[in-house]
């Protein structure tokens, strides 16, 4: 068993625009079970941070409990990370983006984490519409603790050693959407060709990114009965069109393939295009736009109904107000504040009163 | 493309870089892993099957195999395979007991050897085994060819040569040592039933310019002065030297002349450094022994004073290169450079003479004086003569004699088995999985980063006073394992099973070194731009899986994979094995 990942890298690894190389983003060697969807999930943040040439000084990793949660461990070793309690990354990650809006939040939990104990916390982030990436790395039962099947199994499925679940399942996607979040998409682990620009544009996105990323637990959970296998997901998984993320600044030249439908603009100034490939000009999944929310609760519902999973971006509102906008809180980190602005001195403390009476 | 059939054992073959430049196909990783595991006596063994002069070539060899070492892609050098050799040598036990017997009842068949250079010699382990009766004619008064007369006893020390040069003539060789052949035609009437040539490349090229014949007493061709200097025939040379010439044979020549009383001895090349023949190292250590290399300057003429020689002009040049890459030396228009000195070696090339070998007796030659040889059966135009080593087609290096050796002698045994020669045997290959436990292997899979270790030399004023004083120490032991560790192990394969693959991406997202990938087939040039590290390197393979679930397939471009083992430790169903391939290249007999 290796401990240890070799120093070694290809010589002609790609360096990005801050002339950093996937090497600079990596982190430890994981612990997880081989196979395990989550270490996908991982590479596809990986990817996405190198690919946008983020620092890796600027980014927060925090997560709650389970084998999902542990995953911040293995990217982005050179960023900062915060390992919490069960379910309590929601608040964890509120507290940090209060103080300090100038970071990028990148939140990663599991079903469990999420969807029973943190069910509480989730919804209360959804509704504040905190700027972060909020994954969930689904794969409908508690890995950790040897495979119990979770909130989000769906009705009938049945892990490795278990039986066929009875309750009715929890759709995060469907939760967040109802609940506000401003940025909302569903995938697969082992699709990184749709995982990442999935990604990448949660990471632009200002507000709350919410990703439900179907990753399969091979350990327990990866049997012929369970919702959540590699098999299933492949054979039941249908995109609502196929994304492509161009960043600001460059310059939109490629030549997109026939069938581009809609283009979406992030405060930032980059854009989501998504297209379907089949020529469908008008229908993403059906729907005219990307920006419609009740269309995409009932497409989610309508799939699921006919027994199939839809992925891809299901909802973006590019004009989203995050949770400091709400709040009206300062435009900088707290840490940069200096003694005039903390100490606004007598005068101010008497109009402030005075705008009271 | 096509699924990649890795049931041609030339597949993986290719993919162990330093066993395949080898020209005899030595396995090397698997003796590095005897190092590394202290049994120094199996490690040598290995070369010795194989390469029949461990402890010489540990010492000597050209080392192609380096140059190709995968290591040396993914960092700055590559292993120090050729002194790994020599430690297997130095360390070994006894190795008599292990040695082929030899049947004392002869197969009836007579074959004469020409020449006892590595080429002959090779030929001779092969046969003898066989029960074949073998003589071995050369003109020197011991056996081991230019091995003996050309390196010196500071490269390569004469106890190391004789051990393994009688390991060979103990198997019941008749060697006719101090014995020119002058004619072949005589040697066949002598009823042989086949004839090996292993004369080699025996002949200095001179330098004709003005003064050459006027200043002859001081001038000496360097093959001939090295050979003499080797049989002692030779103990001294002038204090100011002049060697000509940009090879190994010039740095041969003037690290010789520097223990022999040269205190000014200067190389001095037509070509830029950069594109001498020498091999790097060869340089290094000509410069560290106070051997100025004087590089562009064109020999224009010997200037005498009094009849006898005071140094040497030159024309002073540089080097052009035109767009096909074709080098041409142009004068500087400079006056011509003077440099004095007492004598001069010219050691600017080596060519084949065959005057022995009359031209009637159905052997054909080329425009170049050549013998028409096969390079697969090294057999001539007549059946019954076979070439190796340099006479079969030019100047090469002792690891290429061997090999051509090895194939002289299967040919040898086909054609007096009345069978044919053209009929090659396929090479002896085994895949051997690896596994131990879930994440266990039974090879060190782990990558180690030191770089490459240097080898002591001794020192420098002592080394200089005895011409017969080695000047590599080898590693010690300690070295030698930290070393034999930088080895990658190429020969441990990844082998893939695309049935067994979830496509679950584990392999991929693990790889350092970015090898594999899971994506839709295409033509090859498309595919390799495709990878996430294109493949540019069009010497390396790449290895294509049939489709897998998805459509897609798995291509990993073997270029710098580490054979870490990673991809099948994280691989959930183990589509992915380590499996230790051996090829071993079928030699006459089975030792
Ligand atoms: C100065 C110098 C240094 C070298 N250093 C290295 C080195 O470090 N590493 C390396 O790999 N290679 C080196 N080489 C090259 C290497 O020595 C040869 O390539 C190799 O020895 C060739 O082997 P061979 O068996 O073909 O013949 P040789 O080794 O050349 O042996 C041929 C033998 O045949 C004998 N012979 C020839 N004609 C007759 C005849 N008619 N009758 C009887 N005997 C005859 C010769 O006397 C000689 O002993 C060096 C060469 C030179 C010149
Ligand atoms: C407060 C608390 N309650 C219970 C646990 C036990 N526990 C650890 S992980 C886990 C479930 C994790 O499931 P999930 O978030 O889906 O992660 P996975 O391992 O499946 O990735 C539970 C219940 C705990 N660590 N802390
Ligand atoms: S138990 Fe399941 S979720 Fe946890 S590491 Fe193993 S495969 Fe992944
Ligand atoms: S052994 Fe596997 S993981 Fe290691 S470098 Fe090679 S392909 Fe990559
Ligand atoms: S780790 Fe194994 S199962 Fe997963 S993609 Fe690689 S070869 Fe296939
Ligand atoms: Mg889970």
């Amino acid at each position: 068993m290796s401990y240890i990942r070799p120093e070694f890298r290809h010589p002609n690894s790609p360096a990005n625009e801050r002339g950093y190389t996937r090497k600079d983003y990596e982190g430890g060697l994981s612990t997880l079970c081989a196979g395990c969807g989550h270490d996908s999930v991982s590479a596809a943040i990986i990817d996405a941070c190198f690919e946008l040439s983020i620092e890796p000084h600027r980014v927060a990793k925090i997560s709650g409990i389970g084998c999902s949660s542990k995953t911040p461990t293995y990217f982005l070793g050179n960023s900062h990370g915060f390992n919490s309690v069960h379910g309590r990354m929601p608040s964890v990650a509120t507290g940090a983006n209060l103080a300090n809006r100038e970071m990028i939040y990148v939140g990663v939990s599991g079903d469990g984490d999420s969807a029973s104990i943190g069910l509480g916390q989730f919804a209360h982030v959804t509704r504040r519409n905190l700027n972060m990436l909020y994954v969930v790395e689904n794969n409908g039962c508690y890995g950790l603790t040897k495979g119990q099947d979770s909130a989000t199994a769906d009705i009938g499925s049945a892990s490795k050693k278990g039986a066929p679940n009875p309750y009715a399942p929890i759709d995060l996607c469907t939760l967040a959407l109802q609940l506000g979040a401003t940025y909302v998409g569903r995938s697969f682990s082992g699709d990184k060709a749709q995982l990442v620009p999935l990604i990448k544009g949660a990471l632009a996105h200002k507000g709350f990114a919410f990703l439900d990323v179907i990753s399969p637990c091979v350990t327990f959970n990866d049997s012929a009965k369970s919702t959540k296998a590699y098999d299933f997901v492949r054979e039941h998984a249908e995109a609502t069109g196929k994304m492509d993320f161009v960043p600001v600044k460059q310059e939109i030249t490629a030549d997109y393939e026939p069938g581009y439908t809609q283009e979406v603009t992030l405060h930032d100034g980059s854009v989501i295009h998504l297209y379907k490939q089949d020529g469908d000009i008008e229908n993403i999944a059906g729907r005219k736009s990307i920006r419609d929310r009740n269309e995409a609760l009932r497409q989610v519902q309508q799939y699921k109904t006919n027994g199939k999973i839809l992925t891809g971006l299901l909802y973006v509102d590019p004009d989203s107000q995050d949770f400091h906008n709400t709040l009206g809180t300062v435009s900088g980190a707290l840490r940069d504040l200096g003694e005039k602005e903390l100490c606004p001195g007598k005068q101010t403390l008497a109009d402030i009163n005075a705008s009271f009476r | 493309m096509k699924p990649t059939d890795t049931s041609n054992p030339e597949y993986f073959h290719r993919v162990v870089d330093c066993q395949h430049a080898c020209p005899a196909h030595t396995p090397v990783p698997e003796y590095i892993r005897l190092i590394a595991a202290e049994r120094y006596t199996d490690a040598y063994m290995v070369n010795w099957e194989s390469n029949v002069f461990p402890g010489v070539l540990g010492r000597t060899c050209d080392r192609p195999c380096e140059p190709a070492c995968r290591r040396g892609r993914v960092e700055d050098e590559p292993v120090a395979i050729c002194r790994l050799k020599r430690v297997a040598a130095d360390n070994k036990a006894d190795i008599s007991d292990r040695l082929p017997k030899i049947p004392t009842q002869k197969n009836g068949k007579r074959v004469a050897l020409v020449g006892a250079g590595p080429a002959a010699l090779t030929v001779a382990r092969d046969l003898a085994p066989l029960g074949y009766q073998l003589d071995l004619y050369d003109e020197q008064i011991k056996g081991g060819g230019f091995m003996r007369s050309q390196i010196p006893s500071f490269r390569l020390p004469e106890t190391v040569l004789d051990e393994e040069v009688n390991y060979i003539l103990n198997m019941g060789v008749v060697s006719q040592f101090d014995t020119y052949v002058e004619s072949l035609k005589d040697l066949l009437g002598q009823g042989y039933d086949a004839v090996f040539v292993g004369s080699g490349a025996p002949k200095g090229r001179d330098l004709n310019v003005p003064g050459r014949e006027a200043a002859d007493a001081s001038i000496h061709i360097g093959i001939d002065w090295l050979g003499s200097v080797a049989f002692e025939h030779t103990k001294k040379i002038g204090k100011r030297v002049i060697v000509l010439g940009g090879g190994n044979t010039a740095m041969d020549c003037c690290r010789t002349a520097r223990r022999l009383g040269g205190e000014e001895v200067k190389v001095i090349v037509r070509s830029p450094f950069a594109d001498m023949k020498a091999s790097p190292w060869e340089k290094d250590d000509a410069q560290t022994e106070d051997i100025p290399i004087i590089d562009n300057h064109v020999p224009l003429e010997f200037v005498l004073e009094n009849d006898k020689l005071v140094g040497m002009t030159f024309d002073r040049v540089v080097a052009e290169y035109n767009d096909a890459g074709k080098r041409s030396l142009v004068s500087t228009g400079e006056e011509p450079a003077f440099y004095a000195c007492d004598e001069v070696l010219i050691a600017i090339g080596q060519e084949n003479a065959f005057p022995w070998i009359e031209r009637d007796i159905d052997i054909a030659f080329d425009q170049w004086e050549m013998p028409e040889v096969d390079r697969i059966t090294f057999q001539s135009s007549n059946p019954k003569v076979f070439f190796g080593g340099d006479a079969a087609f030019g100047p090469e290096n002792i690891i290429t004699a061997v090999a051509h050796g090895h194939q002289a002698a299967i040919s040898i045994d086909s054609f007096c088995q009345g069978d044919n020669v053209a009929e090659r045997p396929l090479p002896g290959v085994t895949l051997v999985s690896q596994k131990m436990g879930i994440h266990e292997w039974s090879y060190d899979s782990s990558i180690e980063e030191d770089l490459r270790y240097k080898v002591p030399h001794a020192d420098k004023k002592s080394a200089l006073k005895d011409r017969r004083l080695e000047v590599e120490l080898g590693f010690d032991i300690a070295t030698a394992f930290k070393e034999a560790e930088r080895c990658l192990n190429c020969d441990v394969q990844t082998v893939f099973s695309e049935a067994l693959c979830i496509e679950c991406d584990a392999c991929m997202d693990i790889c350092p070194t970015d090898c594999i990938n899971f994506i839709d087939n295409d033509d090859e040039p498309a595919l390799r731009q495709s990878l996430r590290v294109p493949a540019d390197d069009l010497e390396q393979a790449i290895y294509v899986s049939d489709n897998l679930k998805t459509g897609r397939v798995m291509v990993k471009d073997e270029d710098v994979c580490l054979h870490c083992g990673l991809c099948a430790e994280r691989c959930p169903t183990a589509a992915w094995d380590m499996q230790k391939f051996l090829y071993q290249v079928t030699q006459a007999s089975v030792l």
